[in-house]
């Protein structure tokens, strides 16, 4: 059942402490039990005003409302679909040399302008080490046009793009980040919300490219009732398939929450988390053991990394 | 009929800045009063309430506010509210039940 | 006091955005571009430019990291080529449709298959429709004038969307051509503060807005309506840039044309571009034969100069348009233009088209045009199809 372990747990920030503002308006366009809309109402409670949002085309501009009104309540560009992470380097630019360099610019981009359609623009900027925070809040699908299968889709799902379930395994994003050598990369869940806030602080201490994947469970497109959001985010979590983790100027840190899944026989059984979701439903035996396949290698890579921030002492 | 009408409300406050510019200004229920919205409306029960919080930190829409002299206390802004029911099903303490709506 | 350099049209943008005070620059090579790029990074590196330069990964990255810019309402600066045009043309229109203040150098060249890099004009046309100003340069003190008059024109507040300053490819970009450089001091008075523009809209956590959100079909045309009220007041503004540059240069850009001898002229060829030059060299030559010829070079192609045009063309017995560019199915682009802007009056319209590809257009090849617009008009020819200027084994 969560308790208070499953929602505050994180390096000494209480729920309490979180600022009442709200930065995202309520009587917005979301779906009820959007994970998306958790995740914004977290960034503001994080960098508490003080931001700029970029975003490209993806769930969260329709979330915003309709013209004349927004349900944001920080300055928005709203920008061309593989366009947000050079926009927001040129926003960050505009503003260091106008002297307003203090004011964070924030790409709040889903995992299709991410993944797929962004990816170069991506990676330009993490080449760059443009002084961005990318959010990649990932719904795992074009949730905004209508479920279609995007490349961060996990392996036999269902979308309306792949109706027998996605051949393909889910892009690593987080390790492609990694791999570019920009100095915080950082997992996190719309079911760990204080998680989230300290990485999104974290990140917001730093200069140069940072990245955060925020996993957010879609009620509406994975198929699961809308009060479910945040148990099938924590779910997720215990069963292994989204870990929590930090890669922070090459230091690989796994969240306290983790620790224990190294060890399988901590990992709850991936049925659990399966068989809660109607986009799993038809997932025959040897996909659900291929599934099985597929975070056993997450966490071997993991201990890997575990072991090699060790001998490396920090370096990059 | 008049609920049926209440999304209208929030529309008629046209911002007059903005009107000819591509540029939306922030505003609450800027898609309408999405209260409309529930089937199951969210009821606190005081009494089993422990003032944990969690229920605020998660509501997705901000439509649970933190009232009071502490603000430790909980009331639902049912205007919003779009009755999604995750704050029933994370409470605790089972002080949150989902009740069908009209 | 103004010095006189020889600068190719590429190092005469360059100049000109070092002299405008540009604060971010993000542009990706490309063919004959690339030394603008270069000399920017030149005087960025060696701190001649206080900017930002953003060095992208692609052309829509740069026309969106551009726009990141203009939103806090710093001077952008980019530059682009055919393929790379095409590349960010999502974005263009973006920035013209977004209101978007900033200014981009476009260096005319054929689009592909087969490749090409030489000058033709069908990049910048077909963004015609975006919401930018654009202007087309004769030769490199144009290019220089033009870049500078474009920031401020673009921050006036009473036009607010984006210049895009033409000039063909190696013809000007490559050739150098004695160019005067106006004093900084002169031009940091002619010009805005840059960063000082709210206007539009800028990113300001102190006064949230929300830029380009959803919008229903009840307010949508009225955005639209604003751009065209945009473009309509950009027709005055840019002639009293022009006039305020000529007072400060001694080089008066205040007209959207240039009227060069069409007055008492019976024959008038409409030109953009480079060629104008060679153009200008026929319309002596002819005249000191007896023809009464004359050249109507449009500097702005958006806003079209409807009233010059129409002005300066009725009563003619012939015009000639000549278009290095083709809309295929249909003809050249200037030529539909300008036959629709002169609609009701009783003036016949040849089409011309040549250079395509970066054909060479020379002198004799003007002649050649204004003597069968000539003869056409003599023998009261009715206008026939574009005639293709100088394509071989076609009679």
């Amino acid at each position: 059942m969560g308790g208070f372990k499953g929602g505050g747990l994180s390096m000494g920030i209480s729920i309490r402490s979180l600022t009442l503002n709200e930065y995202l308006l309520p009587g917005n366009a979301s779906c009820p039990g959007c994970p998306a809309s958790i995740g914004l109402r977290m960034l503001g409670k994080a960098l508490e005003g003080r931001y700029v949002l970029v975003i490209p085309a993806c769930c969260s501009t329709i979330i915003e409302s309709p013209y004349p009104k927004s349900s944001y309540g920080v300055p928005v560009l709203n920008i061309a679909f593989a366009a947000s992470p050079s926009a927001a380097a040129g926003v960050k630019a505009g503003f260091e040399v106008l002297g307003k360099g203090d004011i964070h610019v924030v790409v709040w981009a889903g995992d299709g302008g991410t993944a797929d359609i962004g990816m170069a623009s991506l990676s330009g900027a993490a080449e760059r080490n443009d002084d961005i925070i990318y959010i990649c809040y990932d719904n795992e699908a074009y949730m905004n046009t209508g479920i279609q299968r995007s490349s961060a889709t996990p392996y036999a799902a269902w979308t309306t793009t792949t109706i027998t379930g996605k051949s393909e395994h889910k892009k690593n994003l987080p390790m492609i980040m990694a791999a570019h050598r920009i100095p915080y990369v950082a997992t996190a869940s719309v079911a760990y919300p204080l998680d989230f806030v300290v990485k999104v602080r974290r990140a917001a201490s730093i200069r140069g490219m940072k990245y955060i994947h925020l996993h957010s469970p879609c009620p509406t497109g994975w198929r699961f009732p809308s009060d479910k959001t945040v148990e099938v985010g924590r779910l997720a979590v215990q069963t292994g398939m989204w870990p929590l983790y930090e890669i922070d100027h090459g230091v690989f840190r796994l969240s306290d929450i983790c620790k224990p899944l190294l060890d399988k026989r901590n990992r709850k059984p991936i049925e659990e988390y399966i068989k809660i979701q109607g986009r799993f439903s038809s997932i025959s035996k040897e996909q659900l053991a291929e599934l099985e396949r597929y975070v056993e290698s997450l966490w071997n890579e993991i201990a890997l990394m575990i072991e090699r921030s060790k001998m490396s002492e920090g370096g990059c | 009929m008049l609920k049926q009408l209440s999304w209208l409300i929030p529309l008629l406050e046209v911002v007059e800045l903005s009107y000819i510019l591509p540029v939306s200004k922030p505003s609450e229920g800027a898609s309408g009063f999405t209260g409309i919205w529930r089937s199951f409306k969210p009821v606190i029960d005081v009494g089993k309430c422990r003032k944990c919080l969690l229920c605020w930190l998660y509501c997705p829409e901000a439509a649970i506010k933190r009232v009071g002299d502490d603000h430790m206390s909980i009331e639902i802004d049912y205007r919003y509210c779009k009755g999604c029911g995750i704050c029933a099903n994370e409470c605790p303490f089972k002080a949150i039940i989902m009740v069908k709506e009209g | 006091m103004a010095k006189t350099e020889i600068l190719t049209g590429n190092y005469a943008v360059a100049y000109a955005a070092k002299l405008s005070r540009v604060q971010v620059i993000s542009a990706y090579p490309i063919t004959p571009q690339t030394s603008i790029v270069e000399k920017l990074d030149e005087f960025v590196e060696s701190g001649e430019l206080n900017a930002k330069y953003v060095r992208v990964e692609s052309e829509h990255s740069a026309m969106a990291a551009c726009i990141g810019a203009a939103a806090t309402g710093a001077r952008a600066f980019t530059a682009t080529s055919s393929h790379g045009l095409m590349y960010m043309s999502e974005l263009v229109w973006w920035a013209g449709l977004g209101k978007f203040p900033l200014v981009m150098a476009v260096v005319c060249r054929a689009l592909a298959p087969p490749w090409s890099i030489w000058s033709e004009h069908n990049d910048v046309l077909a963004h015609r429709d975006s919401g930018w100003i654009i202007f087309f340069a004769e030769d490199n003190q144009e290019v220089l004038d033009l870049i500078i008059q474009s920031y401020r024109i673009c921050e006036d507040e009473r036009v607010l969307q984006p210049v895009m300053v033409a000039l063909d490819a190696f013809i000007l970009s490559h050739t150098s051509m004695p160019v005067s450089m106006p004093e900084q001091s002169d031009i940091d008075e002619y010009l805005p503060i840059p960063g000082s523009r709210r206007k539009p809209f800028i990113l300001d956590p102190d006064d949230p807005l929300t830029h380009g959100n959803l919008t229903y079909p009840e307010y949508f045309m009225e955005i639209r309506y604003e751009i065209e009220k945009s473009m309509n007041s950009a027709r005055r503004v840019i002639v009293e840039a022009g006039r305020r540059y000529g007072e400060i240069t001694g080089r008066y850009y205040d007209s959207l044309v240039e009227d060069y001898r069409c007055s008492d002229a019976d024959v008038v060829l409409v030109n953009i571009g480079s060629s104008s030059g060679d153009a200008k060299e026929a319309v002596d030559l002819l005249r000191d034969e007896g023809y009464k010829v004359g050249l109507l070079k449009l500097r702005a192609i958006r806003p079209f100069p409807f009233e010059d045009l129409r002005r300066i063309c009725s009563g003619k017995r012939y015009i000639g348009v000549f278009d290095r560019n083709y809309s295929f199915g249909y003809g050249g682009i200037l030529h539909c233009e300008v036959s629709s802007a002169l609609s009701g009056i009783k003036v016949p319209i040849q089409g011309f088209i040549g250079g395509l590809g970066g054909r060479d257009i020379t002198v004799d090849d003007y002649v050649w045009i204004f003597k069968t617009l000539v003869d056409m008009a003599d023998r009261g020819v009715e206008p026939k199809p574009p005639l293709w200027v100088g394509l071989r084994g076609v009679v």
